[in-house]
């Protein structure tokens, strides 16, 4: 019996939830992981250029991207380290471009130190999603190009990782206390993370979604995110999942977001339309546009219910500039 | 020893109207903003306490200092439907201004070097034809107005020498929820006009940035600094500073490579400093401010959520957030002055 009463009143106590369970569970450990599964990709590319064996660790890495991809404050922000993962949409072709002369240029190069100087948009996933899943024959041997890049990848992931673990989660942590001039109050923390949220979902609609779906008489499937590596459905799904993971950390009480959240990711799951070429067929278009609706509808839940619950809304200015 | 008698002399002195910005020292700053469920003006010191605020009616958005005297006209956020004189002093409002027929304010203004005449940025309602409004500032009554030479004018600036430059944004705007109705043809442009009002000279941008707002203004010796929001594809990365020297083509200021998207197309604020070594631009869904050079090149980006008001006092830029921090701002990074409990709005408008 004494025990029971124990287990009621645990049970009874709602979880510890806020940003300082986000840091622990989700941010760092995203991080590590990216960090990690870039770093095997890297050491997998020094033994073989075969595209077809890089595969796998590339999947991998970005499925680790998509775990925290939706993180675009703190160290990401510095000197463009995020977009040199990940560099989309491109609709100018920038970063084949500038791939393009990398792949026959002079072999120095590709040193690392000299290729972390290049193009953000030569660089990272996408980048090597081109070299990985080329559409047409490369004109030259993509293997030095291959092995830059993935180094370089592995290279921006631990540097975003050792950032966050030596430095960064501290500032996050200390929010509110004298000599954090980043966070003046631990609120500023939970307004970051909610803009991350917004931010990302609005991302998802306009550009994963709204990108390919064009307009109804003129749809755009070639415009799908990731779309040679067959990922575009699967991003979509995978940054839903990962921002439900980051909520649940925040709090234990928004339950008609998790439950939007769950709506989404459930006509994600049953898409089975992985780069979305449905959208040029009014039936299967159908299809697309609902799962976009979903993701809007549950940006206004996020603002409406999630938003109060951490007691932030959008940057005044933000929201609504002039 | 000063004796009782001299010091209300100097006191009686010092409320007389012919007081001057010189007499006062401070306020430093005037900044519109959000408290609580109401809108507030605020002046703010050198060091962003605040001096006094007033109560709006509405959402205000920027200001203009009188040239001489300790005045301001604080204006409402476009469609706008008021305009306050403000002692800044004291803090009194001295005159309410309300929009001619069919006008609406659009949310900036300029003294004449004089002080003599108040020129307000306004469109037609329907259609967002630009004008200038101007009212004599004796008793703030609106006299005429001019045209803007475009569409949709937001900031006005006027230059040492008495000539006009105007920001006409290009968007046909709804006159009642700011709906844009014009995105596929805008045209914008800056226009400098004479202390008349004629039209002298006009800036376009390139076809390619059409869609590239030009709302903000600040001025350099012999330049006229550029802010602009873009309205076309997100994905790409435009650039949002410019420069212009009347007389020759505006020159287009990009972010450094790395940071081009920093800004998400849009740049809220733009502040000089008086001799023209640097430029500071906001960008509140970036949350950043971004510094140039006088030639336009990129020296510095500082990271902080919602900042957007920017200006320039003395050596050094004083920027504003929503979160009610108010900021020192150097090519090193930004270091905190004060915190309010106020969502500074838009715009910092330095009085001195």
């Amino acid at each position: 019996m004494f025990r029971a009463l124990i287990l009621s009143v645990f049970l009874a106590t709602p979880a510890l939830a806020d940003f300082p369970q986000a840091v622990a569970e989700h941010i760092l450990p995203g991080y590590a992981n990216f960090a990690l599964a870039t770093q095997t990709l890297s050491d997998a590319a020094a033994t073989t250029c075969e595209a077809e064996t890089l595969r796998p660790a590339f999947q991998t890495a970005f499925d680790a991207w998509m775990g925290v991809q939706h993180l675009r404050f703190g160290p990401v922000e510095q000197g463009g380290l995020g977009l040199s993962i990940g560099f989309w949409p491109d609709p100018k072709g920038s970063g084949a471009r500038a791939q393009a002369a990398l792949l026959t240029a002079d072999p120095a190069v590709l040193e690392p130190d000299n290729f972390a100087q290049q193009s953000i948009a030569a660089r990272g996933l996408f980048a090597l999603e081109r070299l990985l899943y080329p559409a047409e024959p490369l004109p030259a041997d993509p293997c030095a190009l291959i092995r830059a890049t993935t180094h370089d990848l592995a290279r921006v992931a631990a540097l975003i990782n050792t950032a966050w673990t030596t430095d960064y989660a501290q500032t996050v942590l200390t929010a509110g206390e004298a000599g954090n001039s980043i966070y003046l109050t631990r609120p500023e923390v939970r307004q970051a993370l909610f803009t991350q949220l917004v931010t990302s979902l609005e991302f998802t609609d306009d550009s994963r979604l709204g990108r390919p779906l064009g307009i109804f008489s003129k749809p755009r499937p070639e415009r799908a995110e990731a779309r040679a590596s067959g990922r575009s459905l699967r991003n979509i799904l995978l940054s839903l999942q990962a921002q439900r993971a980051l909520v649940a950390t925040l709090t234990p009480d928004a339950p008609q977001t998790m439950a939007a959240f769950d709506h989404a990711i459930h006509l994600a799951q049953t898409l089975d339309d992985p780069v979305l070429a449905g959208v040029a067929d009014p039936e299967s278009r159908l299809k697309v546009e609902i799962l976009q609706q979903a993701i809007k509808a549950l940006r206004e839940t996020v603002l409406s219910e999630l938003g109060p619950e951490l007691d932030v809304g959008i940057g005044f200015n933000a929201a609504d500039g002039d | 020893m000063t004796s009782r008698r001299a010091f209300l002399a100097g006191l009686a002195a010092a409320t007389w109207p012919s007081l001057t910005w010189a007499d006062i020292g401070n306020p430093a700053f005037l900044a519109a903003g959000k408290q609580g469920q109401g809108f507030v003006l605020h002046g703010l010191s050198d060091l962003g306490a605040s001096l006094f605020q007033i109560p709006l009616p509405a959402r205000g958005h920027a200001a203009a200092a009188h040239p001489t005297r300790p005045l301001a006209v604080a204006f409402a956020r476009r469609p706008g439907q008021f305009a306050f004189v403000i002692d800044c002093a004291t803090g009194a409002v001295l005159h309410r201004l309300a929009p001619a027929a069919n006008r609406q304010f659009n949310g900036h203004g300029a003294f004449s070097s004089d002080g003599s005449l108040l020129m307000t940025s306004e469109v037609v309602a329907e259609g967002s034809a630009g004008r200038i409004g101007l009212w004599e500032t004796r008793h703030f009554q609106r006299i005429a107005e001019w045209d803007s030479g475009g569409i949709g004018p937001h900031d006005i600036k006027r230059l040492p020498d008495g000539r006009i430059v105007v920001a006409n944004g290009g968007i046909q705007t709804d006159p009642l929820d700011r709906s844009k109705l014009n995105l596929g043809q805008m045209r914008p442009n800056l226009s400098l006009l004479s202390a008349n009002g004629t039209l002298l000279d006009q800036a376009e941008l390139p076809p390619e940035y059409r869609a590239n707002s030009i709302r903000h203004l600040a001025l350099l010796p012999g330049q006229i600094a550029f802010a602009m929001q873009w309205e076309g594809d997100k994905a790409d990365a435009v650039p949002l500073v410019g420069l212009w020297s009347p007389g020759s083509l505006p020159r287009l200021c990009p972010a450094a490579p790395t940071e081009a998207h920093v800004m998400q197309g849009y740049a809220g604020s733009i502040a000089a400093l008086a001799d023209g070594s640097r430029l500071a631009v906001t960008s509140a869904p970036g949350g950043a401010v971004m510094l140039f050079d006088g030639s336009g090149t990129p020296i510095a980006t500082h990271f902080r959520a919602d900042l957007s008001g920017v200006a320039a006092l003395g050596p050094a830029f004083t920027v504003s957030d929503g979160l009610g921090a108010v900021w020192a701002c150097a090519d090193s990074g930004l270091s905190l002055r004060q915190r309010h409990r106020v969502a500074w709005d838009n715009h910092l408008i330095a009085l001195i």
